[in-house]
């Protein structure tokens, strides 16, 4: 394994950010909310982008459809020794994401926004083994996940907030998937924690050049 | 958007439900149904001009028009589930510790909605819904294989029940805490799918870990009961 080629210290930085610490805040707002109502959960239910107009909104999610779309199409070809059913698995969610980019960009178009650009990607050694590739799938789609959750009570338009709807369940199928493939559990937390925009891009920001 | 789909494959599916339906003949259903339309709020009473209108054909009235009704729904899809895994669990019918230590996990995580959406009812000063009467024992009595296909097939509609109730609530918190709720139903059905060997594609809803492809479908309130009637007792 060359996990060392990853770009170790973000990843290791994304993790604790994103994960670890996320998941300490949703087991301990949502405790909380059980304990003394919904009251409680309110900052845990971040209004992130709820200053945003629902254009910024879904080209921060096609900027990270983006992220994921380049992540799946370059490892289709070029994680070495996987497995038919991973190889059958990446494909799929290549597709699903290229879906999403174009979904998401018609949205955009429709919301009479001009589209983000296409980022500039660079995944380091991600690429080198199935588990290093795994492991920031796993990152990408547990963020993905956490930033649609976030993002959509922000959401104004009940189309908008329908498709961002239809595809975080996609994304959240992923997440599972691509867990299970790395022998962990599916679903770590009774709920899926949130995150805010900003957490979203300090996560994503060490794979986004430019 | 074809909403009926999911209810044709359940009646459709050789495998387990259709088999299942017979063997609960349907008796007491729709009394059953009765009883948790009325937990569930009944939504028939009010009216339907709200611009948190779930999008539909031709603009159809909404499932339901308040908070507390959407998540009293919630809560008693919540109740079954939970009570679904407890009775797998307790029969000692799975074997495979693999599926065992999921089947946990996951009664351990309805039962934390469960908490949740009954603390968000008082919250939102109503009354939560009762714990509605269930048996899943002619389930149990079909074995581990059909006890997998009937947990792919409850989590699937979980996840499309909240789907198609998002564009309903009227509450932030509540939407907030909904999303958090559906995409862990999501990851249950891809998860249980895939351990029954349901391939990653498929077009058809509650078939394959990503049944509908890159766009999930949402089910309506009526398709959703119609869907776990043949659960209820009462």
């Amino acid at each position: 394994m060359k996990t060392e080629n990853l770009a170790v210290p973000e990843l290791a930085a994304v993790e604790i950010h994103g994960m670890t610490r996320g998941a300490f805040l949703a087991r301990g707002t949502l405790a909380a909310g059980a304990a003394y109502g919904l009251g409680a959960v309110s900052p845990f239910v971040s209004n992130a982008l709820a200053a945003s107009g629902d254009v910024d909104i879904v080209n921060f999610a096609l900027t990270l459809e983006y992220l994921e779309s380049a992540f799946y199409t370059a490892a289709a070809s070029k994680v070495p020794g996987m497995s038919s059913d991973l190889k059958a698995l990446v494909k799929e969610i290549r597709d699903n994401e290229g879906e999403h980019v174009d979904a998401l960009t018609a949205a955009v178009k429709q919301l009479g926004g001009k589209p983000a650009a296409i980022p500039k990607v660079d995944f380091g050694g991600a690429f080198d083994s199935p588990e290093s590739f795994l492991k920031l799938a796993n990152v990408f789609e547990d963020t993905g996940v956490s930033a649609y959750n976030g993002a959509a009570p922000g959401i104004s338009s009940v189309q908008v907030l329908a498709e961002a709807g239809a595809i975080v369940q996609v994304e959240a199928r992923h997440a599972a998937l691509i867990r299970l493939q790395r022998g962990q559990t599916p679903a770590p937390n009774a709920f899926d924690m949130t995150l805010k925009a900003d957490e979203v891009l300090a996560a994503v920001k060490p794979f986004i050049k430019g | 958007m074809d909403q009926d789909s999911a209810v044709r494959e359940l009646a459709e599916d050789p495998s387990s439900r259709k088999r299942f339906l017979k063997a609960v003949g349907g008796t007491g259903a729709a009394a059953a149904l009765s009883v948790i339309v009325a937990a569930c709020g009944g939504s028939d009473k009010k009216k339907t001009t709200s611009t948190a209108a779930a999008p539909g054909p031709g603009g159809a009235k909404p499932d339901f028009t308040n908070d507390v009704d959407i998540v009293n729904y919630a809560l008693t899809l919540e109740y079954l589930e939970t009570q679904f895994y407890n009775d797998v669990i307790n029969s000692g019918v799975i074997k495979d510790p693999k599926v065992g230590s999921l089947a946990k996990e996951i009664a351990a995580a309805e039962q934390q909605h469960v908490d949740a959406l009954t603390a968000a009812v008082k919250q939102l000063g109503g009354t939560p819904a009762a714990k509605p009467k269930a048996s899943f024992q002619s389930v149990i009595d079909g074995g581990p294989k059909m006890i997998l296909e009937t947990a792919a097939t409850v989590e699937n509609l979980g996840a499309a029940a909240y789907l198609g109730q998002a564009g309903n609530i009227k509450s932030k918190q509540i939407l907030g805490a909904a999303l958090a709720i559906h995409s862990v139903e999501a990851r249950h059905a891809a998860a249980i799918n895939a351990l029954v060997g349901r391939g990653f594609g498929g077009g058809d809803q509650l078939t394959g870990s990503l049944p509908d492809g890159a766009f999930a479908r949402p089910m309506k309130k009526a398709d959703v009961l119609k869907a776990v009637a043949p659960f209820l007792t009462a």
